[in-house]
C-alpha cells in the first residue's frame, strides 16, 4: 500500500508525520516499511532519521541535441513542443533549454532525424536504511528547475524491489503543483497534514481539490498545532467528510524535540500509540474500501 | 512589408500599443504596401511557459519583417533576431500613431530585449 503525505502549506509538520510515523510502522510490522522522501528540492526527513546510505544513482534525463546540417528548418519540433522550449527562424532551430522538460517528441517528430538525444544530470537518488525503516531520497542539482523527473526516477528506483506487501510512505513537497501530483501519482490514499490557522485552512483546501476532486484518492487529516481555533479546520472536514486520524497539540515541548532532529515516538513514549493508532487507520483506507474518507 | 505590432485591444488602429510582447493579447499584421490590415489573437497569451517564444514564432510565421512592441523579453528578442526581424520600441498611443512614428522613422529600434524574463 502506498500513502502520500501532503499538506498544501509548508510548515504544517508533515516530514515530522512522515518519519515518526514510517518509523514507528516499521518498529512493529512484519511487512517491509518505506519512507521516500519526495522533496526533492529540501529533502529533511533523514535529519530525524539518520540513515545510512548503501546505494546511490545518478538521475538523469535525456535532453535533445540539434544537428544544424541535418535539419531543413521545417518547424515541426516547434510545432510539437507542448512547452515553447523550441522556436524556428530563418530556417534555424533556437533552442530555449531551461523551458525544455525533456518529453522526447521532437526527436520522435523529426523528419530528418536531426535531432539525437543525451543524458544529462538533473539530481542524485540514494537509498539505504534507519534501523528497520527502508528509507530513499532524490536531491535536485542546484540551479535544475524541475523536480518532477527526479521524483518519477526515485519512486521507479527505489521500489523497483519493493514486496507486494510493503507500505510505503511518500513525503511530498509544499504545495499542490507538479511535484506534490508526481508524488500523489499511483498511491492509494493521502494523508492531509495541516495546522489551525486561516493559511492552514486555505492550502487544505487547495490540496483537498488536486486529492479528492481530481485524484478521487481516500483520504485523512491530521491536525498538527492542535489547539483553541481547531474549529477552523473541523468545520471543513465535516462538510467534505473527510476524518480527523490525528491531532498533535500545539506543545513547547514537541517544538523543542524536533528542533533536536529527535524523532517524536522516541522523546515522547506517549505519542507512539496515536501513530500507531494512524497507521492502522490509513491502512483501513486501502482500494477495496474506496467509500471511506472519499 | 508586413508590420506586427502588440496590441492591447481588437479595435482597429484605435487599439492601443501592448507594453508587453508574449502574453499580449492581440497582434496587427499591417501590410505597408495595400494599407491594409487583420487584427490576430495572440495564441500564446495563456502559455503555461514559454509565452515570448510562442508569440515570437506566430509572428516570424505572419512573415512579418517588423515587430512594433512596448516592450520585449530575451527569448522573444532572439526568436526574431534569428529571423533578422528588426524590433521597434512604442511605449504609449494607438496602432494608429504607431504606424505613424515608424513611417517617420521616429520609433527607436531595439539591438537587444528591453525587458527581463517573466515580464510579459
Amino acid at each position: 500500500m502506498r500513502i502520500a503525505i501532503a499538506s498544501g502549506k509548508g510548515g504544517t509538520g508533515k516530514t515530522t508525520i512522515a518519519a515518526n510515523l514510517a518509523q514507528s510502522c516499521a518498529r512493529r510490522s512484519k511487512n517491509e516499511v518505506w519512507l521516500l522522501d519526495c522533496d526533492v528540492e529540501a529533502p529533511n526527513a533523514a535529519l530525524f532519521l539518520q540513515p545510512t546510505f548503501d546505494q546511490e544513482k545518478e538521475s538523469i534525463r535525456l535532453m535533445p541535441i540539434f544537428n544544424q546540417e541535418k535539419c531543413d528548418g521545417c518547424g515541426h519540433c516547434a510545432q510539437v513542443c507542448t512547452y515553447n522550449a523550441i522556436a524556428v527562424a530563418g530556417g534555424k532551430v533556437i533552442f530555449f533549454k531551461e523551458l525544455c522538460h525533456a518529453c522526447g517528441s521532437c526527436t520522435l517528430n523529426c523528419p530528418q532525424a536531426a535531432i539525437t538525444e543525451e543524458p544529462e544530470t538533473i539530481g542524485w537518488l540514494q537509498a539505504g536504511h534507519s534501523d528497520e525503516l527502508n528509507f530513499a531520497q532524490g536531491k535536485l542539482k542546484i540551479g535544475f528547475s524541475s523536480p518532477v523527473p527526479v521524483i518519477r526516477d526515485l519512486k521507479k528506483w527505489a521500489l523497483q524491489n519493493a514486496s507486494q506487501e510493503a507500505l510505503i510512505f511518500l513525503d511530498a513537497s509544499p504545495g499542490c503543483t507538479c511535484p506534490v501530483v508526481e508524488t500523489l501519482r499511483d498511491a492509494d490514499a493521502a494523508l492531509l497534514v495541516t495546522e489551525p490557522t486561516p493559511f492552514g485552512l486555505h492550502d487544505l483546501k487547495l490540496i483537498v481539490q488536486v486529492v479528492q476532486d481530481q485524484m478521487e484518492l481516500p483520504c485523512g487529516v491530521v491536525l498538527n498545532k492542535s489547539g483553541e481555533n481547531d474549529g477552523l479546520i473541523e468545520d471543513f472536514c465535516t462538510e467534505k467528510q473527510i476524518p480527523i486520524l490525528m491531532r498533535l497539540p500545539l506543545s513547547r515541548q514537541i517544538a523543542q524535540v524536533y528542533s533536536e532532529g529527535t524523532l517524536l515516538i522516541d522523546a515522547l513514549p506517549e505519542l507512539e500509540k496515536p501513530f500507531q493508532m494512524l497507521a492502522d487507520q490509513l491502512q483501513s483506507f486501502e482500494k477495496q474500501n474506496p467509500e471511506v474518507g472519499k | 512589408m508586413q508590420i506586427a505590432i502588440s496590441l492591447q485591444e481588437n479595435n482597429g488602429l484605435d487599439s492601443a500599443v501592448s507594453p508587453i510582447f508574449g502574453r499580449c493579447p492581440y497582434f496587427m499584421l499591417y501590410d505597408t504596401e495595400t494599407g491594409t490590415f487583420q487584427i490576430k489573437e495572440n495564441s500564446a497569451k495563456s502559455a503555461a511557459g514559454g509565452a515570448g517564444v510562442q508569440a515570437a514564432q506566430m509572428v516570424v510565421n505572419e512573415g512579418a519583417q517588423a515587430v512594433i512592441s512596448g516592450n520585449l523579453g530575451p527569448k522573444a528578442h532572439s526568436v526574431l533576431a534569428s529571423a533578422q526581424i528588426k524590433i521597434f520600441q512604442c511605449e504609449s498611443g494607438n496602432a494608429k500613431t504607431a504606424l505613424e512614428q515608424f513611417q517617420q522613422q521616429a520609433l527607436s529600434s531595439l539591438s537587444g530585449p528591453s525587458a527581463p524574463m517573466h515580464s510579459g
